[in-house]
């Protein structure tokens, strides 16, 4: 009980002692010295848990405290649509629906909090495997991301001298947010989840409009007017939980526990949910918020925001599953998952790559949240951690390296395998941690298969959610392979990169990089003392088909053959080099020193290569607009199939 | 025990047959052109000689990417001739050909990369269709393992009727056949030179040669799987039918160019595939 | 006996030739010579070849290409000088631009005479640097240097 309070408390705390530094130098050593301990914190406690518990585990507290804490989160609620109203002060005329929304939200939310009796809310927090396993995520993800923020955000004011630096709210407000999100992790009242939920929206707007400019501004509110939608969704639930014919609660346990009858206000949380975690029709927040620095868009992408998402569309999965909406609800994540897969082969900046990549993970994710069987939930929670490992190093490996080129186009990344090959290793093992076997991605999706064929709602529906996360995986191969493809290139006397990233970054990269090969080789731990615990606990209660679901221990030991192979080979190719003798490449005889060729009327000429993007083959624009019209058709579907 | 023997039978004799399918294959060829053709064992042949030449290489670690393409080539292959799981072999079969892609890319020639490229784009076309074929077999038999597999209903065939012809169709760009030989070409005096393979020499070229060996066993097999449940003596004939209608195929037709591909490989698995993966569905529950 | 014999992989250039043996060379491969019956194929990549087809005289554009595609073949390796032209510069010695034979540039194995070659003589001479091949690859030791460095 008090090592939640003390997870949500601690980077509050740090977040006020950074803001309260008496000058940069000091500031950036506590961002440093609070994060470490979070991370430290953070393993202590799911150590503990890893080995403690078994059940979920539900906290009161005290009546007095109660009543306090209702008081001071109505107290917070309110400053947080006072505060995002007042930041609504530069929004354009065509932006008129964000101040909208924050008064509808509020005047909703007003109605249920006016009405005469309130539903008694027992327990205010709860742990089980998940959410220690999400805590996990988001303090050791989150705090390492912090660390790395440090030197990254010294070298971007560097690089860009007209941002203003107000870098002290910027670290105060990644605390914050990691904050806010173990509250949405760990607490129990729907109330209090909103308000947590509300704070994450806040904290992302004020991230994304960081560097001030224009564009970064509009894509701020559009990312903000987006998850007020989901916000209002949200109050909506709150309201019919009030006040509806549903279930008469505000505990998320009830909710949950109440299964199919609490379907109405479980889809609405949900299209919150699919708000946040930037599915389809929302999706396009996530892109924008890319002008944000790479912190910001790897905590985004990795341990906060959108993994709140989908951390409720797992924790709602019970009411969905076996029901219509929970149907749609997956087309919606399947449709997300091809289209913005196929988009990203478009792509040439690296980070919006990886945007359409996370979104497309996440409708997979959303996918196994509305099958909801324990198979698809275990591969729905490993999902959530590899991704969040495997993006986290991605999107700083790319921060660091656009430091260091200049640039965060793919083909300019050429050859980085021989400039700087610590730091092309370690995108590279995160690009295949990505989606290639052996790496847990791909176990997950493998669960995820046999799940979807195992539905028996309709006929076929099951084997309809199969094929279409066949159809993903191809282009999600393409755009992948490609991009590696340009890493490993063998230089065209490009010159080899002097300096290393800064040393703070290197550590954090290096240990990202080791947790998300340790994580599939541990995948078994994890897999029993947080994915396996929670789904039979699951079953246990009556919520989801108890299923005899286990990997069996021979692909496991496949996969770490494989996983073995894949780091031994490298290793005997280094202390044992082969023989070779060094040769230009193929240019049809008419090379010239290595790369070069004698063209016509003898003008030497740089053989140059550059990778596929197929953009007269898929059109982005067509694409997404395709697949918002659809979203919102099965969004309409789901909402009307829940009623 | 029994996998143990059925592990080591295909890391000795699965090049074997691969090589005597590609021998089989160059025959077939030849005579469909009016020539003798080479002797069956030449594949064999071929890269022994490869074996006695010297390695060119641009870059030395083209070589490693290699060898962590056979590795897992034999990866895939020993899990399906184990009687193990097919989807998973069938990753493991992905990665491999990832990493002779990476390999003709880390040369950065232009024919290699434009081979290497196409290779990317191919498996983008095939790899939905090879997916619904394990689901598929998933369905009938409520397992990926291969050994479940084997013993399925007589009716198998038929119901993975719509499979099986869009795995045909997959198969011969897997095999790299016409019209569908878009990134490495049999006949190397066409304008990608040798695609994929062209800046590997010596050992490395005895390398991919040995890995489509392996190759070649592992579609054969799973041509095989389709009629399993009718008995070797029936299924193996019509395993190397269809495998040789392959021949006739890459002999009959011009190449296409990689849209046309792209998109008939996809309305291929979307018409066959999945309309037959839905009614597979509809029909067992 | 050494394999290179069974599978000789042949890559053909054209270094000036009025395209006359090129199309007696061509011949060979097609059904009524069969040359894929010895094993031979015309990879077209120097890093595949065993031997050197060359056909016509070497002039200044082509002397790079012809020593280019020569350092590009793995040792052990050949060259067959095909038709008049490539023996001795031929009907085009004369000209400003010319440097003679092949065997100016590079060091050839066989020479085929003719004015075009004839294909059987062609097919004999690839046999003759057969047996040279056979002879090299048994004193061969395969050569390179341990490196994975950056280039
Ligand atoms: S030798 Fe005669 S046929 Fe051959 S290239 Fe020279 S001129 Fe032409």
């Amino acid at each position: 009980m008090w090592s939640i309070a003390l997870l949500i408390l601690l980077p509050l705390a740090a977040s006020i002692a950074v803001l309260r530094a008496p000058d940069p130098q000091t500031r950036d050593l506590w961002v440093q010295r609070w994060s470490i301990a979070l991370i430290a914190v953070t393993l202590l406690f799911g150590a503990g848990c890893w080995m403690g518990f078994t059940d979920q585990t539900l906290y009161a507290i005290p009546h007095w405290l109660q009543t306090a804490l209702d008081g001071f989160f109505d107290l917070v609620g309110l400053i947080l649509a006072g505060t995002l109203l007042y930041l609504c002060r530069r929004i354009k005329w065509n932006e008129w629906y964000i101040p909208a929304l924050i008064l509808t939200q509020t005047g909703i939310l007003f109605v249920a909090e006016a009405a005469a009796t309130h539903p008694q809310v027992e327990h205010l927090f709860y742990v089980d495997p998940f959410s220690v396993l999400m805590a996990l995520i988001i303090g050791v993800v989150g705090g390492l991301i912090a660390l790395h923020a440090v030197p990254y955000m010294r070298d971007y004011h560097r690089h860009a001298p007209e941002v203003p630096d107000r870098r002290t709210g910027f670290y105060a407000a990644i605390l914050v947010f990691l904050s806010a999100m173990f509250g949405v992790v760990f607490t129990n009242h729907i109330h209090w989840l909103f308000v947590f939920w509300e704070i994450t929206t806040l904290c992302s707007f004020w991230l994304i409009a960081y560097p001030n400019t224009e564009e970064a501004l509009r894509n701020a509110y559009r990312a903000l007017g987006y998850n007020l939608i989901g916000g209002l969704a949200f109050a909506a639930a709150i309201l019919w939980l009030a006040a509806g014919s549903g279930p008469y609660t505000r505990e998320l346990d009830r909710l949950v526990g109440a299964g199919q009858l609490a379907l109405l206000p479980a889809v609405l949380i949900a299209v919150a949910g699919l708000a946040k975690s930037a599915q389809l029709p929302f999706s396009s927040w996530l892109l924008g918020a890319m002008v944000a620095p790479t912190p910001v868009s790897a905590l985004l992408h990795s341990s906060t925001m959108v993994k709140a998402g989908v951390f409720v569309l797992v924790k709602l999965a019970p009411v969905f599953q076996g029901t219509l909406a929970g149907l749609f609800l997956g087309l919606i994540g399947g449709l997300t998952f091809v289209l913005t897969s196929l988009v990203a082969v478009n792509q040439r900046n690296a980070k919006r790559v990886l945007a359409y990549s996370t979104i497309a993970n996440l409708g997979l994710i959303a996918m196994c949240a509305a099958v909801g069987t324990a198979e698809a939930l275990w591969a729905a929670i490993l999902l959530i951690l590899f991704h969040a490992l495997a993006k986290a190093l991605l999107f700083l490996g790319v921060g660091s390296a656009e430091h260091l080129i200049g640039s965060r186009d793919i083909e300019d990344m050429e050859s980085l395998v021989y400039r700087r090959p610590e730091l092309a290793a370690m995108l590279l093992i995160g690009m295949l941690g990505m989606f290639l076997a052996p790496f847990g991605m791909l176990l997950s999706k493998y669960t995820s298969f046999q799940a979807f064929l195992a539905m028996d709602l309709l006929p076929g529906e099951g084997a309809l959610l199969a094929v279409i996360l066949a159809f993903g995986s191809g282009p999600t191969l393409f755009f992948w392979s490609k991009w590696m493809g340009r890493l490993v290139a063998r230089p065209h006397r490009l010159p080899s990169i002097p300096n290393a990233p800064p040393r703070a970054e290197q550590l954090v990269l290096g240990v990202l990089t080791a947790l998300t090969a340790l994580s599939c080789a541990l995948f078994p731990l994890i897999e029993l003392g947080f994915a396996m615990p929670y789904t039979q606990q699951l079953a246990g209660l009556g919520l989801i088909p108890a299923h005899a679901m286990a990997i069996p221990w021979e692909t496991v030991g496949i996969m770490s053959l494989m996983l073995g192979g894949l780091f031994i080979l490298p290793l005997a190719f280094w202390l044992k080099p082969p023989l070779y003798i060094e040769s230009d490449p193929y240019l049809s005889g008419a090379n010239v020193e290595g790369e070069s060729y004698r063209g016509a009327m003898g003008a030497e000429r740089l053989a140059t290569n550059q990778g596929y993007y197929l953009i007269g083959f898929f059109d982005e624009r067509r694409l997404m607009q395709t697949g918002i019209i659809g979203a919102l058709g099965l969004g309409v579907l789901m909402l009307g199939s829940s009623l | 025990m029994n996998a143990w023997v059925a592990a080591l039978g295909f890391l000795v004799f699965g090049p074997l047959l691969g090589a005597l399918l590609a021998g089989i294959d160059r025959r077939l060829t030849a005579r469909l052109q009016a020539r003798q053709g080479p002797p069956l064992l030449q594949p064999v042949y071929d890269v022994l000689k490869l074996l006695e030449k010297d390695t060119l290489v641009v870059t030395p670690l083209q070589g490693l990417y290699l060898w962590l393409f056979l590795f897992f080539m034999i990866g895939a292959g020993l899990i399906l001739f184990t009687g193990g799981d097919l989807l998973l072999s069938l990753f493991a079969l992905t990665v491999s050909g990832i990493f002779l892609c990476l390999a003709a890319e880390s040369t950065n020639s232009p024919y290699s990369h434009l081979g290497a490229s196409r290779e990317l784009m191919l498996m983008m076309a095939y790899e939905p269709m090879l997916l619904v074929a394990a689901l598929g077999f998933y369905l009938t038999n409520d397992s990926f393992r291969v050994s479940v597999i084997t013993e399925a209903a007589p009716w198998q065939p038929l119901q993975l009727l719509g499979i099986l012809v869009g795995f045909l169709f997959v198969l011969t760009i897997k095999l790299r056949k016409s019209p569908f030989d878009l990134s490495t070409s049999h006949h190397g005096h066409q304008e990608l030179v040798k695609g994929l393979t062209t800046d590997f020499s010596g050992h490395h070229l005895a390398l991919v040669e040995i890995g489509h060996w392996y190759e070649n066993a592992i579609l054969l097999a799973w041509l095989y799987l389709f009629f399993a449940p009718w008995g070797p003596w029936l299924a193996i004939p019509i395993a190397l039918i269809l495998f040789f209608l392959e021949v006739l195929v890459d002999n009959t037709h011009a190449r296409l160019t990689w849209s046309h591909t792209l998109k008939a490989s996809w309305w291929v698995t979307l018409l066959l595939g999945t309309t037959n993966l839905l009614l597979l569905a509809w029909w067992v529950r | 006996m050494s394999f290179l014999k069974r599978s000789p992989w042949i890559l053909h250039y054209a270094a000036t030739s009025c395209n006359g043996c090129d199309i007696e060379l061509l011949a060979c491969l097609t059904p009524i010579y069969d040359l894929e019956r010895f094993g031979i194929i015309n990879t077209g990549n120097p890093k595949h070849a065993d031997i050197l087809l060359v056909t016509g005289s070497v002039n200044e554009e082509s002397r790079r290409v012809l020593e280019n595609l020569y350092h590009q073949m793995p040792e052990p390796k050949a060259v067959v000088a095909i038709g008049a032209c490539a023996l001795s510069g031929g009907i085009f010695r004369p000209a400003y631009n010319v440097y003679g034979g092949i065997d100016q540039v590079i060091p050839v194995d066989v020479y085929v005479p003719g004015c075009a070659a004839r294909p059987e003589a062609i097919i004999d001479g690839v046999v003759q640097a057969l047996a040279l091949l056979d002879a090299r690859a048994k004193a061969h030791k395969r050569r390179g240097q341990v490196s994975i460095e950056s280039p």
